[in-house]
């Protein structure tokens, strides 16, 4: 049974990994995108910030969507907020 | 897809099997259709074949899928599994911009149109990290309802719903008119009657069956869409790098592009054409100062050029280029002045060609750099907007739970990407083919899909030879984004069977997403207007009927508005964007994120973040400034930062966001019973509660 300051807790973790997760994003679009002038720097052929924002940030965006619901439901097994399965 | 209960497993399994044959049939039935071409099947009637075919499919499912029931009609009945409700989403989100005209703006733009690709995928991790799994244990039917249960009262909901028509609508004009340009291609019938078959076409489904039919039928459409879009671009790629994954290997396609580029920057013949349209251009300014005298002084000069010749009997040839120019020269002084205007407006043509891998090219540091800033923000509007979308945000209703919607929003985007990164590579080696295999070509030997595509439409490919050497120039190439996509199957040499998959698939593509845009009208007005506000003892059965007949009555105002055949179409979906994220994402995520969130300052920022945004739009854009204030297309800009009127919710956004939370907290802070509705959303299962 989970307890209010279970609950908080949990919480608090998904405020984290939502935080972090939305930095690496950041960084991903806006900071590379920023320095894109400056970052093509030839990348298996490509310059490297027209990689990055041709694939290299679609699939680090697949990876960021993938991790935390991995993470999320893990945690809700965790602090005991799981749904329960459907037969 | 039948009515008796049965376990969430035995359904995904069902399910996996239904659509695993019907990818098997389509596959064959477009290996049927190549035997029949072979043997001699007309184009026209290939057309009708994939048109017609398609469409009784999908009303196929809309029939079998048909439901009175509230949860079935508004969120499929809330079982659809996470990989299924992903490709729904995936083809609901892609539009007809995404599947035709995406490549073409990458060909265009370069890498400046790379802020579509990041923009329409990055919104997911917005999506995914900040809206879907709070919605979804939120478990409603609409956006409007959240807004109405989070917020109280009936003026955040009907503030929701007005943006959410408003957002749809523009939108939904947008896909109807694709439909019909797709139409038009396919079979050669009128834009208008295209408009309104492919009306047919989104009807039968959504009309009879709700988000239930619609998610079916968009999984189908999805499975076309890819295999559409992939099948040319791979061939292409076989044929340039002899390796079937264009995605990874046209890097080196690039570098090639690359050189070219540069070569063709210091070609002197194309300096000589591009020097020609910057005469054209600057006598054209001058003559258009005084456009009478400008039109009589010329033909008098010519008069006399070739009087002159005549009296000096000079060479044969002469007099002939003497009278050729003359019977050149506009019959009347309006015939000129379009000329002079058409001139005028060709100065762009001048220039050489940007670097496709450069990003934010400019001339100098500060051209550059609002370049990047409009990148920036573009990239920052469509992906906020995306997570603002109401059609899209809907989906996530229709999953079982909160742990498949998660998961769901992952198989979104993996469905979503696997076009998107597949787009800039088909850009760059239509790019090659374009710059090494046509330009330098003598006009009498032009490759057949040349010449068919110059007959067909001119705004998609036009060839003149403007310098007279009977040799292609690159400047002397107009091209229309929308080609890169229709006549990959022709420059790839594939027989016209993929052609017309390729249309199939286009018109998939605005088909389901028109389906999932009518229903959110129609639900806003239905669920959210009528039953909520003005009715809420309306049995099931009305309150579904009354959905279906606004659906049929938005449909066909879309579908009258889209065969006006509104300009600036595509201006009008990305707009959309920027309204939605200027109007939905404030209050979403601060209402899911900060329980002190109050109804007032909800309602006063969603409409200041939509108002401003609103705003800068029709005081900026040539076209809107136009229709509202009457101002004329070429008055200078007043822009703020630079910024274009498609980016112009990074306004909005912020101001609604400093709204809500400065006047919450001037404001009463919502009742305990607000708040126990954000602890409940936040997990997905308060056992304890």
């Amino acid at each position: 049974m989970a307890t209010t300051a279970k609950l908080e807790e949990y919480w608090r973790r998904n405020l984290n990994i939502t935080a972090i997760l939305l930095g690496v994003w950041f960084v991903v679009t806006f900071v590379v995108a920023f320095f894109a002038r400056d970052l093509s720097f030839n990348f298996f052929g490509w310059p490297f910030s027209f990689w990055v924002g041709a694939q290299g940030s679609l699939v680090v965006y697949i990876l960021i969507i993938w991790f935390y619901a991995r993470y999320m439901n893990n945690m809700d097994i965790e602090y005991g907020v799981e749904e329960e399965e459907e037969a | 897809m039948s009515a008796v209960p049965q376990s969430q497993k035995a359904f995904t399994a069902q399910l996996k099997k239904v659509y695993g044959f019907y990818t098997g049939g389509f596959v064959l039935f477009v290996v049927l259709l190549a035997i029949v071409e072979q043997m001699g099947l007309p184009r026209a009637t290939m057309g009708y074949v994939f048109l017609v075919a398609t469409i009784l499919l999908y009303a196929g499912i809309g029939i079998l899928s048909r439901t009175n029931d509230a949860a079935e009609y508004y969120v499929a009945g809330r079982r659809v599994p996470a990989m299924f409700n992903g490709m729904a989403t995936g083809s609901d989100w892609m539009s007809a911009a995404s599947f035709i005209g995406m490549a073409g703006t990458l060909y265009l733009a370069g890498y400046n149109g790379l802020a579509f690709i990041m923009g329409w995928t990055g919104g997911y991790v917005l999506v995914a990290l900040l809206l879907a799994p709070y919605l979804r244990k939120f478990g409603q039917f609409t956006i409007p309802d959240f807004l109405g249960a989070r917020y109280g009262g009936h003026i955040p909901r009907l503030i929701g719903i007005l943006i959410a028509i408003l957002v749809s609508f523009v939108y939904v004009v947008a896909q109807i008119f694709g439909v019909g340009l797709i139409t038009t291609r396919l079979t050669g019938v009128d834009f208008q009657v295209g408009v309104f078959l492919g009306l047919a076409g989104i009807l039968v489904c959504s009309f009879l069956g709700g988000m239930r039919a619609v998610t079916w039928t968009q999984v189908a459409q999805y499975i076309i869409l890819i295999i559409a879009y992939m099948i040319p671009v791979v061939w292409l790629s076989v044929k340039q790098t002899g390796v079937p994954l264009p995605q990874l290997v046209y890097g080196q396609q690039l570098q090639k592009v690359t050189a070219l580029e540069q070569k063709l920057i210091d070609d002197p013949k194309e300096k000589e054409v591009r020097q020609i349209f910057r005469d054209r251009a600057a006598a054209a300014t001058e003559a258009l100062k005084d456009p009478a005298k400008a039109f009589t002084e010329g033909k008098a000069r010519l008069e006399k050029d070739l009087t002159d010749l005549r009296a000096a009997n000079a060479d044969p040839a002469r007099i002939k280029a003497a009278e050729e120019a003359l019977g050149r020269w506009p019959k009347d002084q309006a015939a000129a002045t379009a000329q002079w205007n058409r001139d005028r407006g060709a100065a762009g043509r001048a220039n050489p060609p940007s670097r496709h891998g450069e990003a934010f090219p400019g001339k100098d540091d500060a051209a550059r750099d609002v370049a990047r800033r409009n990148f920036i923000a573009l990239v920052f509007c469509l992906m906020v907007g995306t997570a603002a979308l109401p059609h899209i945000l809907m989906r996530y209703y229709t999953t079982p739970s909160v742990k498949e919607a998660r998961n769901s929003v992952t198989w979104s985007l993996f469905f979503i990407f696997l076009l998107y990164f597949t787009a800039p590579a088909l850009a760059v080696m239509v790019k090659y083919v374009m710059y090494s295999d046509v330009v330098g070509l003598s006009y009498a030997s032009l490759p057949a899909w040349v010449q068919a595509w110059t007959k067909v439409d001119p705004s998609l490919l036009a060839i003149t030879d403007v310098n007279r050497d009977g040799i292609v120039q690159l400047a002397e190439i107009v091209i229309g984004g929308d080609i890169v996509v229709l006549a990959t199957p022709e420059i790839a040499g594939l027989p016209y069977v993929i052609s017309g998959l390729v249309a199939a698939g286009g018109l998939a593509a605005a088909l389901s997403t028109a389906d999932g845009l009518l229903l959110t009208i129609a639900n806003a007005l239905s669920h959210d207007l009528y039953y909520k506000m003005m009715d809420p003892n309306a049995p099931t059965s009305r309150r579904v009927l009354i959905s279906k007949i606004l659906l049929l009555v938005v449909a066909v105002l879309a579908a009258y508005v889209a065969s006006l055949r509104v300009a600036d179409i595509l201006f009008l979906v990305s707009a959309a964007f920027s309204l939605a994220a200027a109007g939905f994402f404030p209050a979403l995520v601060l209402g899911v994120f900060w329980k002190r969130t109050t109804g007032i300052a909800a309602s006063i920022g969603m409409l200041a973040g939509v108002g401003v945004t609103f705003w800068y739009m029709i005081a900026t854009h040539p076209w809107l400034r136009e229709v509202f204030f009457g101002t004329p297309r070429s008055a200078p800009q007043d822009l703020w930062w630079g910024i274009q009127p498609i980016s112009a919710g990074v306004f909005g956004v912020p101001l609604g966001f400093a709204l809500i939370i400065l006047i919450s907290l001037v404001t009463r802070a919502p009742s305990q019973e607000t708040q126990d509705l954000v602890q409940n959303v936040r997990y997905p299962n308060l056992k304890a509660a």
